[in-house]
């Protein structure tokens, strides 16, 4: 990929070819999901199949819930699943551009609109995280019980019942909407001063944006850490990992670079940014190899110190996955996918610079957070009945479809090169 | 043979200089030892032709090699010789190896990097590095062209040096005594006379 003359005042044009492309996934999507729902409906999928399989379990909670498992608690699963992955991907465009600014990083000023467009995602992403919580907290939250809290009723829990501070609808609630809340006005502050330093010149937008930056890191810092808890954590009620917080972090940072590499060499392959040289590739492919390394010292981290340790009240997470025939598979196909596959692939120079082992390094690697975040929320939810089908792939295709959708829609809207940034010469001869 | 080595030196005081009279010196045919210069200047090796390094090959092989020494170490105590049960887990307990692997990898892959590039460059205690001109750690770049190496005449190549903008040009010869010394005399030397490596330096220049 070589870098060849350029206008510096191009605009992404958001052709009918790719907006066939991405309906042709949403259609696709749309039948697997029907088909998923059809089959689940009249057949009840292979429920039974895995259910004795199954060794782990908080101690009976299902019949202590008091309700049985249907195709509708699968779906609930699903959109939570995508919602959590989608929203990652989308904050972790914004939380890339922030560091470039945090940290005046000049080698990416004149790619940074892409990073940008993918926080526009945020909105629709807040909406619907709040809509499938208001909607399915009782299927994916087993604390969200009253019972449980209740000393006179048999279902109560003492430990549950100690997390009550902490996990009780109404506090869940305010977290929830002040974290997006927070992101998404982070995000639009950012992009105003971004578009404003298109029209404006200078370097006043620049310390501006440098200032809103930072505090939106210090900020992501915290609710990054305790939206992982909220939204996926306390799923497994009475289990805990101190390092949860930096698990999530790391997966959702790793496919979120993995994304922005991958929109890149598909606009450069357009014939947009044609200022790119091998160097941005190696520059943004270098840290998706970085991040795959530190998402799997995370994910060793935890596990090892639960293995080690054997607490059973610790140890019931990894039953749970390891145990099952159903799930354990997974875990396997995790590792492999998202730490040894990367670190092999793009361990030499030059496979960081050809688009060709880019695309498939960075689409295995989303696939492989997207079951990362399956894996994390799927067995604490649905426990033996827990499965993978058309209607999985199909609403992750579906979500695929409006993510490629907003994001392209938000990167035509405005200039692709930030033609006033102070440090994109610095971009533009990039040379490592 | 004649050991003795004659060189011209360069001292160029701007890197654009530099590096546009690497490239016009060597159009001209004329092969360049080595350049020192106080600071990375970019695109310098690409101007003197240097091919890509192999000592991330290096690094690999080692890491690679420490990655099983430490496996084979690891189960060889922990497995076959002297098997414990620790913690309630099996003897092969991979998970509680990961670490030890990690470090012995990038332990080996550091160190023998590093030691690579020693030995190759020719780095080694017994060696007195030639020294061309001090000023190469402050703020000139200098450099050598070895006149054995080139079939020009020392004069066509002294004209060369000054017409590519060179401030200074001065031949510079090597008596290169101490650079034929063996490991083992350095080793014996330092025990009899207590001549460091320091001290040889001092007396060179």
């Amino acid at each position: 990929m070589k870098a060849e003359s350029f206008d510096i005042d191009e605009r992404f044009v958001f052709s009918d070819g790719a907006r066939r492309s991405i309906f042709t996934i949403l259609v696709i999507g749309l039948v697997l999901f029907v088909i998923g729902i059809v089959m689940l409906v009249t057949g009840g999928g292979h429920d039974e199949a895995h259910a004795l399989a199954f060794a782990g379990g908080e101690g009976g909670t299902t019949s202590e819930h008091g309700h049985h498992y249907s195709w509708t608690d699968r779906l609930i699963v699903n959109f939570w699943i995508n919602n959590v992955f989608f929203l990652g991907l989308s904050i972790i465009g914004v939380f890339f551009f922030a560091i470039q600014y945090a940290a005046h990083a000049g080698w990416s000023a004149g790619i940074k609109r892409v990073p940008e467009a993918f926080g526009s995602f945020l909105p629709m992403a807040a909406v619907l995280m709040l809509a499938v919580f208001l909607i399915g907290n009782h299927t994916i939250f087993h604390w969200t019980d009253s019972s449980l809290y209740d000393k006179s009723s048999p279902n109560y829990d003492e430990i549950i019942a100690g997390k009550q501070a902490f996990l009780n609808l109404p506090f869940y609630l305010i977290r929830m909407v002040v974290f997006l809340g927070g992101w998404i006005a982070f995000y639009y502050a950012l992009r105003k001063q971004s578009l404003l330093e298109d029209i404006e010149g200078g370097t006043k937008r620049f310390w501006k944006m440098k200032t809103i930056a930072t505090l939106f890191i210090i900020f992501f810092a915290v609710s990054s850490s305790v939206s992982a808890w909220d939204w996926i954590m306390s799923i497994d009620t009475h289990w805990f990992s101190t390092m949860f917080g930096w698990y999530v972090f790391a997966s959702w940072h790793v496919a979120g670079l993995a994304a922005i590499s991958l929109a890149l060499v598909f606009l450069k392959e357009a014939g947009y940014l044609k200022f790119m040289n091998e160097s941005h590739f190696h520059d943004i492919n270098k840290m998706v190899f970085g991040f795959s390394i530190f998402w799997t010292y995370i994910w060793l981290g935890q596990f090892l110190l639960i293995y080690y340790a054997n607490i059973p009240e610790e140890t019931i997470y990894f039953v749970e996955r390891l145990e099952s025939d159903f799930y354990s598979k997974f875990i396997f196909f995790n590792l492999f996918v998202n730490f040894f596959f990367p670190f092999l692939a793009f361990m030499t120079r030059d496979s960081k610079r050809k688009a060709t082992i880019i695309k498939i390094v960075c689409i295995a690697v989303l696939i492989g957070h997207w079951f990362d975040f399956y894996l994390m929320i799927t067995p604490g939810t649905l426990k033996e009945n827990g499965g993978f089908g058309f209607l999985e792939i199909g609403l992750a295709m579906i979500y695929l479809a409006a993510f490629a959708y907003v994001v392209a829609n938000a990167l035509s809207k405005a200039p692709l090169i930030a033609k006033n940034h102070p440090m994109l010469q610095e971009s533009l001869h990039h040379h490592i | 043979m004649e050991k003795n080595k004659h060189f011209l030196v360069g001292i160029f005081g701007d890197q654009d200089d530099l590096l546009h009279g690497v490239e016009d010196i060597r159009k001209k045919g004329v092969k360049i030892y080595e350049v020192f210069t106080p600071f990375p200047v970019h695109g310098l090796e690409h101007a003197l032709g240097y091919q890509r390094s192999w000592t991330p090959k290096a690094a690999f092989m080692f890491g690679f090699l420490g990655t099983c020494l430490a496996i084979i170490m690891q189960v060889g105590m922990m497995v076959i010789d002297w098997p414990m049960v620790i913690g309630g887990k099996p003897y092969l307990a991979i998970p509680d190896f990961v670490p030890v692997t990690f470090e012995l990898t990038v332990l080996l892959a550091s160190y023998g990097m590093t030691l690579t590039f020693l030995f190759v460059k020719g780095y080694l205690p017994h060696k007195v590095p030639r020294i061309f001109d001090i000023r190469a750690t402050d703020d000139k770049h200098v450099m050598a062209i070895d006149l054995a190496n080139n079939s020009l005449s020392e004069e066509q190549i002294r004209s060369i040096l000054k017409d590519v903008h060179a401030e200074e040009v001065y031949r510079r010869d090597f008596t290169d005594e101490e650079n034929q010394s063996s490991f083992i005399k350095y080793v014996v030397d330092l025990f009899t006379n207590g001549v460091t490596r320091s001290s040889r330096i001092a007396h060179h220049r």
